[in-house]
């Protein structure tokens, strides 16, 4: 039990473990639209979208994370408006902005002496680095988060399976689109501490991806998302630990094993 | 005299996209509780019609009333079936899920199903003769079974309007049957329903009215008075073969892609 409490016995891993935990279960949640909506790329691409905002920050001395959160609703609704003009499609301006923002927060952070090191807390996440500022922040976007989903189940589960039903239905679709991308940003936004803009696509993509082959309706698969996320992020953070290896990379890692276990369980299942 | 408005009436209507138009000119009415039957070639727009009747597309020019109010004011009126291939079959939700989704403008966005809902629910697939799938995953279904889930939606909906976009198009007998009798239902309860489909004969015996579209308007009337020949070759062109029986025949072996 000694090797299970003992790193707990440091404030900053105390911390690091319920961001994590926080940050696996919304992940986790949001990740189920994504999946079912096929929003992965705009996931991806919003988490690298955000580099700039987080590079202005960090230049001016201010909180990363509320850098973070200026830059990801500005792109949320950038896409949108991109888009919605008809003259491109979507996934083009979503990888034009991508790639544009991304450029820009290297070349932001490239200015900064000690950049290496920064960087890669950036794109891979500095778990034990969160502050107690950082964690009451993720909680309460993380506790808004969540409100809206459960508020908003029904509307968001009709708009996801059939368009032409919220239409007839008279449902502000284009609202509640935009609605879910900025939840999708905001999402992004808190677990770049956890597991960084590299790898929060894969906290949005991977524990979804396995709850989708384990479940078969909406609920369940959220709830079961919702726990493997949490459990990828405590184990990855133990591993992390012990072997000290990239906090973003281990939970990354230990999520990637349940979704292979469960493709094999399921693909056991089908050929018996 | 008082004016008694109908179900459905659709002014001078240009329907499109953008500046596409794909619909010119559209005027007919249709009264209570009647079945019409909307028939035209591939690509005539018989979808674009209906996705304007649902508020899918807006109007180029011209108007729709229900009861006599422009769309959006009955926003529970209007039910549609989609056609088949428009749905994500492999989406995590169960055949009663489904149908619960019909009771959402009854139930508000933030309140749970109630009792009635649920009693609803089960009749509507009963009616269907689904009930013993209530819950198993939409993915298990055949083509048919799918079909009727989505015809026990609509009844949920408990709608004034049914549309159906091409329901008798590869589905199995028992489903076709299903539908067919589900219309009949649909008339002793006054809902109007619009069906389009290939099938002229069916058109021409099962139902109250027939539409013939082909971009414009070309019939709209009794089943006798649309089936005559010369409207029929304007709605098909060579497509079409008459045979000695006097039987209309459409020729669809290939038919190009229905550009909507």
């Amino acid at each position: 039990m000694n090797w299970l409490l003992q790193p707990l016995t440091y404030e900053f891993m105390q911390r690091g473990l319920l961001a994590s935990v926080i940050v696996g279960v919304l992940c986790a949640i949001m990740g189920t639209y994504v999946v079912l909506r096929g929003m992965a790329f705009l996931g991806d691409a919003m988490a690298h979208a955000i580099l700039p905002g987080i590079a202005i920050a960090y230049l001016l001395n201010g909180n990363l994370m509320v850098g973070a959160l200026v830059a990801a609703l500005v792109i949320a609704l950038s896409i949108g408006f991109f888009s919605r003009q008809g003259a491109i499609k979507e996934d083009t301006a979503i990888g034009i902005l991508f790639a544009a923002a991304l450029a820009l927060g290297v070349a932001l952070i490239s200015t900064i002496q000690t950049y290496a090191v920064d960087l890669s807390h950036i794109l891979f996440g500095n778990v034990l680095g969160v502050s107690s500022t950082d964690l009451w922040l993720t909680a309460g976007l993380g506790l808004l988060i969540l409100l809206t989903v459960i508020l908003l189940y029904k509307p968001f589960l009709i708009i996801s399976f059939d368009p032409v039903l919220a239409a007839t239905l008279r449902l502000p679709a284009e609202l509640l689109r935009n609605l879910m991308l900025v939840l999708l940003a905001l999402t992004v936004v808190v677990s770049l501490q956890t597991v960084g803009v590299g790898l929060a696509a894969a906290m949005l993509v991977t524990p979804a991806a396995t709850a989708y082959l384990l479940t078969r309706r909406l609920a369940p698969m959220m709830i079961v998302s919702a726990i493997l996320g949490a459990l990828s992020s405590i184990i990855g953070l133990y591993v992390s630990y012990y072997l000290n290896i990239v906090s973003g990379s281990a939970i990354v890692l230990i999520a990637t094993t349940f979704f292979l276990l469960a493709f094999l369980w399921k693909r056991l299942q089908s050929s018996s | 005299m008082t004016h008694i408005p109908h179900r459905l009436e659709i002014e001078s209507a240009d329907i499109g996209y953008g500046d596409k138009i794909i619909l010119h000119d559209i005027t007919f009415s249709v009264p209570h509780g009647a079945r019409v039957a909307v028939v035209g070639p591939n690509g005539a727009g018989k979808s674009t019609l209906f996705k304007a009747l649902v508020g899918l597309l807006p109007l180029q020019k011209g108007r729709i009333l229900i009861h006599g109010l422009s769309l959006g004011h009955h926003k529970d009126c209007v039910a549609y079936v989609p056609q088949r291939e428009e749905v994500d079959w492999r989406f995590p939700v169960t055949v009663s899920d489904v149908v619960m989704m019909g009771r959402f403008d009854y139930q508000g966005w933030f309140k749970g199903a109630s009792k009635n809902d649920k009693q609803i629910v089960e009749k509507s697939l009963a009616q269907m003769s689904m009930a013993d799938f209530a819950a198993r995953s939409i993915s298990d279904l055949s083509g048919g079974q799918q079909q009727r889930v989505f015809l026990a939606r609509a009844l949920a909906q408990e709608p004034h309007i049914l549309l159906m976009d091409e329901p008798f198009t590869g589905v199995d007998a028992p489903t076709q049957e299903a539908t067919l009798k589900l219309l009949d239902d649909l008339r002793e309860t006054q809902v109007t329903a619009m069906i389009s489909t290939h099938d002229l004969n069916l058109a021409a015996s099962r139902f109250d009215f027939m539409l013939l579209l082909n971009h414009r308007l070309i019939a709209f009337g009794k089943p006798s008075e649309v089936m005559k020949q010369e409207n029929l070759a304007k709605a098909f062109g060579p497509q079409l073969t008459i045979l000695p029986d006097g039987t209309a025949v459409v020729d669809d072996c290939c038919p190009p892609e229905e550009n909507v």
